[in-house]
């Protein structure tokens, strides 16, 4: 999986009621999760996140369960987010839905091009290439079928 | 020799295992998104030797239209499948599984952060999102990587008014909110013998706030004199030396009130340190504090006198509740001028039944404390319910002298 896009810098230890507020949970409607994304932290960011790559510090999406901050990203135009570690439920949360995260240690500098390869194993920005601790085989597969729902329609 | 996660799971840390769930819950919360996915996965199947929950705690009873058609669907779903379903007024999941569902050396998944309290029985217990248990209706499985532990070595015994909670809030100020992230804790010492059940599940509670995958105890004397009660007989699990990434040491007796302090659960300061906060509200309850003891001791410290602020008292599960009610514990709180409400997780989430205001400061005993969690603008203080009485008699936080 490969991808390229402009950098939001965020910083480290951002839980997911933070990403998405518990007094927005109550419905199924994706596209109200996207619209109050990460709104607490900054209410300006939901519409910058399409086609941008999160880099974000240590832990990000520490917390609770809840998969509705994957579904807020995702739905809001996130393409990956690249953190040194992510809380290890919304880590399967993200990549059960088919967005992927990248563990790597990345200095961010707003708006600047990031791009990824997620098979060759690196990360690129302003010119350098930097390691990516890989992901599982199992993770990698959940990823590539597009997520754990299409993952399990395809392996029945 | 082998830590506890690795012999529940099997095989050594790092490595990547299929395993058989033992049980499985969720609440209202995440239930919807886990049917919605098993649906999208195409199947109508189950696995066939887990255990399924499907408990009601989140917005419970519903607060609005919207909450409540969602939560019908559940329901109806709950009623035709072969689920255990508990309904509005039960109380919190965690707490329903610890009433008796849980056995040492199972593995019990459940779609909260917090089911990491259930590692106090010597099970290996944690929380997934929605999707993965959608999978687990699916195949009565889950993939797990076998955590590296980290040791939490107790010696001595809680002092004065210091609580569980207290030693909760100083492990996890110390080891930082992702010091154990991917990691397991492991409770071991000879301190763990004079711990209950009920302060054993506060520190494995709290695991998930160090960012840990999971909080355990062996099981010992404690545990099957608890399990015994619920109407289990099992066997308990010897402690094996073992190797451990990292070891701390807490000695009980050091242990003082403590405070997590806006709006960070590892901002841990001295309650003294804090001494003198207005406070708007004072909340006692959660899978973290709501149990029957800590009921009791609220009861004890308030009987005969008044709060000064409103403050907020939720049980934990019907059965506590009833258990309060009985003994005349509720009665007490009722009379010092507290406000019960239903079993469930309460305010702590800020979906409904006491959300704060802006600008409102509350002293809780749950475990999370982070921004505009319980209200948009206001601010969280963790305590222990020691604090808590201490604190809602003067209106401000207080470091509480006896516990």
């Amino acid at each position: 999986m490969q991808g390229k896009g402009p950098a939001i810098c965020l910083p480290g230890d951002i839980d997911t009621d933070l990403v998405i507020a518990g007094r927005y949970l109550r419905t199924k409607d994706k596209s109200v999760w996207a619209t109050h994304v990460l709104e607490d932290l900054d209410p300006t960011l939901a519409p910058r996140l399409k086609g941008a790559v999160i880099v974000a510090g240590k832990n990000f999406g520490c917390g609770s369960s809840r998969e509705q901050a994957a579904f807020a990203l995702r739905e809001a135009g996130v393409i990956a987010i690249i953190a040194p570690s992510f809380g290890r439920i919304f880590f399967r949360n993200a990549i059960n839905i088919g967005l992927p995260l990248i563990e790597s240690t990345l200095t961010c500098t707003e708006g600047t091009p990031v791009a990824f390869d997620l098979s060759a194993g690196w990360v690129d920005t302003e010119g350098k290439r930097h390691a990516i601790r890989p992901l599982s085989a199992r993770m990698q597969e959940i990823l590539e079928a597009g997520g754990l729902v299409e993952y399990w329609r395809a392996h029945q | 020799m082998s830590t506890l996660s690795e012999r529940i799971l099997g095989a050594a840390a790092g490595e990547y295992v299929d395993r058989k769930v033992d049980r499985a819950y969720v609440h209202d919360g995440t239930g919807v998104l886990a049917l919605e996915a098993w649906k999208e996965m195409g199947r109508d199947r189950m696995g066939k030797e887990t255990g399924y929950y499907i408990q009601f705690d989140h917005i419970a009873p519903a607060n609005n239209g919207l909450t409540a058609t969602l939560q019908h669907e559940l329901r109806n779903f709950a009623k035709r499948s072969s689920m255990h379903f508990s309904d509005v007024g039960c109380g919190i999941c965690h707490q329903l599984m610890a009433e008796g569902e849980v056995l040492p050396g199972e593995i019990a998944v459940g779609a909260d952060s917090h089911t990491v309290m259930l590692g106090a029985f010597g099970a290996f217990a944690t929380g997934v999102g929605a999707t993965d248990m959608a999978a687990i209706w699916l195949t009565g499985e889950t993939w797990f990587r076998v955590p590296e532990s980290v040791g939490i070595r107790l010696t001595g015994n809680l002092t004065g008014a210091a609580e569980a909670k207290d030693l909760a809030l100083a492990y996890v100020g110390k080891l930082g909110t992702d010091g154990a992230t991917y990691q397991a804790l492991e409770f071991i010492g000879e301190g763990v013998r004079h711990l209950s059940m009920d302060e054993r599940f506060v520190l494995s509670n709290l695991s998930v706030e160090a960012g840990a995958k999971a909080g355990l105890f062996y099981a010992d004397e404690v545990t099957l004199r608890y399990l015994k009660e619920h109407g289990l007989d099992t066997v308990g699990q010897e402690y094996e030396s073992c190797s451990y990434c990292r070891e701390l040491d807490f000695d009980l007796t050091d242990i003082v009130p403590l405070v997590s302090v806006p709006h960070r659960v590892d901002t841990v300061k001295p309650a003294d340190a804090v001494a003198g906060v207005p406070l708007d509200q004072v909340f006692v309850g959660t899978c973290t504090n709501g149990r029957y003891s800590d009921l009791a001791r609220f009861a004890r410290l308030v009987k005969g006198k008044k709060v000064a602020v409103r403050t907020l008292v939720v049980p934990a599960s019907a059965a506590i509740l009833e258990k309060a009610i009985r003994t005349g514990v509720l009665a007490d709180i009722v009379a010092a001028g507290c406000t019960i409400g239903t079993p469930g997780c309460g305010p702590c989430l800020g979906y409904h039944m006491g959300v704060l205001g802006e600008g409102e400061i509350c002293l809780s005993t749950a475990n999370r404390n982070f921004k505009n969690r319980m209200g948009v603008g206001a601010e969280i203080y963790l305590g222990s319910v020691a604090t808590a009485a201490a604190s809602a008699l003067v209106g401000e936080i207080a470091s509480p002298e006896v516990g």
